[in-house]
């Protein structure tokens, strides 16, 4: 089943433009991390996605236009935008009383034992409580929604890395049941690598790169070359090249891995590793190309 | 669905064709009246001076009282003695006294709750949360309306009536232990008429008679990125301005203060005054015939379907 269906997504705010023609097809099931630089576009394209702003072009999620629809889609949907929304007068009770008498699918019993696991208790208020305690408080009430899709935008955003590690595992291991659908940003990369089946590179409003996880780890190799076969190496068209430790690392696409073999060390890369050298490849086109039109 | 749902443990239970996809097709199973009474509950979480301002207007005007009373009996006598007029104010006065302080109070409560109720949101960005759950923003802006019009209204009934009647009480007590009896008391009040006027009053006046004011403070906390208050005020006043300079007229100046103190048009259809007239049929149909009741609703209704679009398009702050 199709959970979410964009095609030629646009936005622009006065003169800025956010999203620049993207096209999305995610099925359920899936895992989807969305990365990119910052004001890529991405909290545009999620905020578009669950209804928090308007589009132009074709958007449908779970079937529904999420912009004028909302709140029949958020029987289905959930999200977290941005870390530490719950308001600061609520008491943790009041947020589970409240979920409970608003949400048809809030169970609220999961809820209470995804509490109990943690130091936050039902009399306090989110004021009382860290950063990272309000995030607990905020996936325990999500994940005791039965949703069919949820949308996590920086959710572990200024988080220390145990309250960040605890967070995606709980998404993994309590919440995700593999029918349901994760659509994430976040900036740390390498933390939720193993936890995506999906990865999609935004970048000036537009789809850079898109790919399973399964399909990035059979196309991309990287090679610690040896400094005598660098010429044979660059022969091959590597999509990028970095220095480490005074030994240049070579990334390739679609290369037999045999004969990667003979150039050097050859090593999986990180999906972090690809984003650089996407991303960063086109951040340096982008002025020659604006000099060449000149 | 590609893959079936792992089947439960318990294989003996499960109903056949309850899917995933069934599930999630169902209609929502809770009814718009819960989801209302629970958003108007969440006002009341929020905003703790709905009932902690009369609360304490209540609790003050009662001590100020009881203080009083100790000279009730000695001031009762020399009244006595006086022409009924003044003995009918001197019992009167704190009844009077206690409705107007906690109608003030109450008034004050709903402007400020206003012009704070889809601003604060924006503000402390808690807006992303509430709209990440199955609620329009038609049925929030009607529960933050629904909190000047009828509850803070009746949170002041119940107020006034409680206090009036723990003064009736010590009042009752103070006559009979000095031994003037209570009489006087009771031929120069009746109090269950008093709250029925009140009430006609709180409804008519302070819901349905105010309600464009609480709507265009609504309005203006939707759509204002800072000071509320300042974009609520100012445009008003910014219009009688230059209507005085461009055409030396002051109808708009003159409306907002018929609206306010009421008789529009020198009628007696709009009961700002509370008195027993008010309650006659006669009034009542006029005040409920009335062009100024109508006009004014629909430019509320106006307002705050104006409200509800803001909230759909505006953006934290």
């Amino acid at each position: 089943m199709t959970v979410i269906e964009a095609r030629d997504l646009r936005k622009a705010f006065g003169t800025t433009i956010a999203l620049d023609g993207i096209d999305l097809h995610v099925e359920d099931g899936r895992i989807l991390g969305l990365i990119g630089p910052n004001g890529a576009g991405k909290t545009t394209a999620l905020n578009a996605i669950v209804g928090l702003s308007s589009y132009n072009g074709e958007l449908r999620v779970l079937g529904r236009d999420p912009w004028t629809q909302r709140d029949q889609l958020m029987n289905h949907v959930c999200f977290i935008s941005d870390v530490a929304v719950l308001p600061r007068w609520i008491k943790v009770s009041q947020t589970l009383d409240y979920v409970a008498g608003v949400h048809p699918r809030f169970d609220r019993r999961k809820a209470e034992s995804f509490l109990s696991k943690t130091n936050i208790r039902n009399s306090n208020r989110v004021r009382e409580l860290s950063k990272g305690m309000v995030a607990q408080l905020h996936l325990a009430l999500v994940m005791a929604i039965d949703a069919r899709l949820l949308v996590l935008d920086e959710p572990t955003l200024g988080l220390d890395i145990l309250y960040r590690k605890q967070f995606y595992d709980s998404l993994l291991n309590d919440y995700f049941d593999g029918h349901r659908t994760i659509v994430v940003t976040t900036h740390q990369v390498e933390e939720i690598q193993d936890v995506l089946t999906d990865v999609m590179f935004i970048n000036r409003g537009r789809i850079a790169f898109s790919s399973s996880v399964d399909e990035f780890e059979s196309r991309f190799l990287e090679v610690s070359v040896h400094p005598e076969q660098l010429a044979t190496a660059h022969a091959l068209k590597p999509i990028h090249e970095r220095q480490v430790f005074g030994r240049s690392v070579l990334l390739f696409d679609r290369i037999d891995r045999q004969r990667l073999a003979a150039l050097g060390e050859v090593h999986k890369p990180s999906i972090a590793d690809l984003f650089v050298a996407i991303i960063g490849n086109q951040m340096n086109q982008a002025p020659q190309a604006q000099g060449a039109a000149q | 669905m590609s893959t079936p749902p792992n089947p439960p443990s318990t294989s003996a239970n499960a109903v056949p064709g309850t899917s995933l996809e069934s599930q999630a097709i169902s209609p929502s199973l809770i009814s718009p009246g819960r989801r209302f009474y629970w958003s108007v509950r969440r006002e009341l979480w929020e905003n703790r001076s709905i009932w902690i301002a009369p609360l304490a207007v209540s609790a003050l005007t009662l001590l100020g009282f009881l203080i009083s009373t100790f000279r009730l009996p000695g001031r009762m006598r020399d009244a006595l003695a006086l022409d009924p007029l003044k003995l009918h104010q001197l019992i009167e006065r704190p009844y009077d006294f206690s409705a107007l302080l906690i109608m003030g109070a109450t008034l004050l409560v709903a402007i400020f709750y206003c012009l704070d109720a889809l601003h604060g949101e924006r503000r402390d960005r808690s807006i992303l949360f509430w709209k990440s759950l199955p609620i329009s923003d038609f049925a929030t802006v009607l529960s933050k309306a629904a909190i000047p019009l009828f509850i803070l209204p009746l949170i002041t009934f119940a107020f006034t009536v409680a206090t009036q009647s723990i003064i009736y009480l010590i009042n009752s007590a103070v006559l009979l232990g000095s031994g003037l009896g209570i009489a006087p008391l009771w031929n120069h009040l009746s109090l269950f008429q008093s709250w029925a006027m009140l009430l006609y009053h709180l409804l008519a006046v302070h819901s349905l008679w105010y309600a464009p004011f609480f709507a265009w403070l609504l309005m203006v906390s939707a759509w204002a990125r800072r000071a509320p208050f300042l974009w609520a005020a100012l445009p008003l006043l910014a219009i009688g301005v230059v209507e005085k300079i461009a055409f030396s007229t002051s109808y708009f100046g003159a409306m907002l203060l018929n609206r306010i103190a009421g008789a529009p048009e020198g009628s007696t259809a709009t009961p700002t005054a509370i008195s027993m007239a008010a309650l006659t049929p006669v009034t009542l149909f006029q005040f409920l015939g009335s062009a100024g009741l109508w006009s004014g609703l629909a430019v509320a209704a106006l307002f705050l379907v104006i409200a509800v679009r803001l909230r759909q398009h505006r953006q934290p702050i």
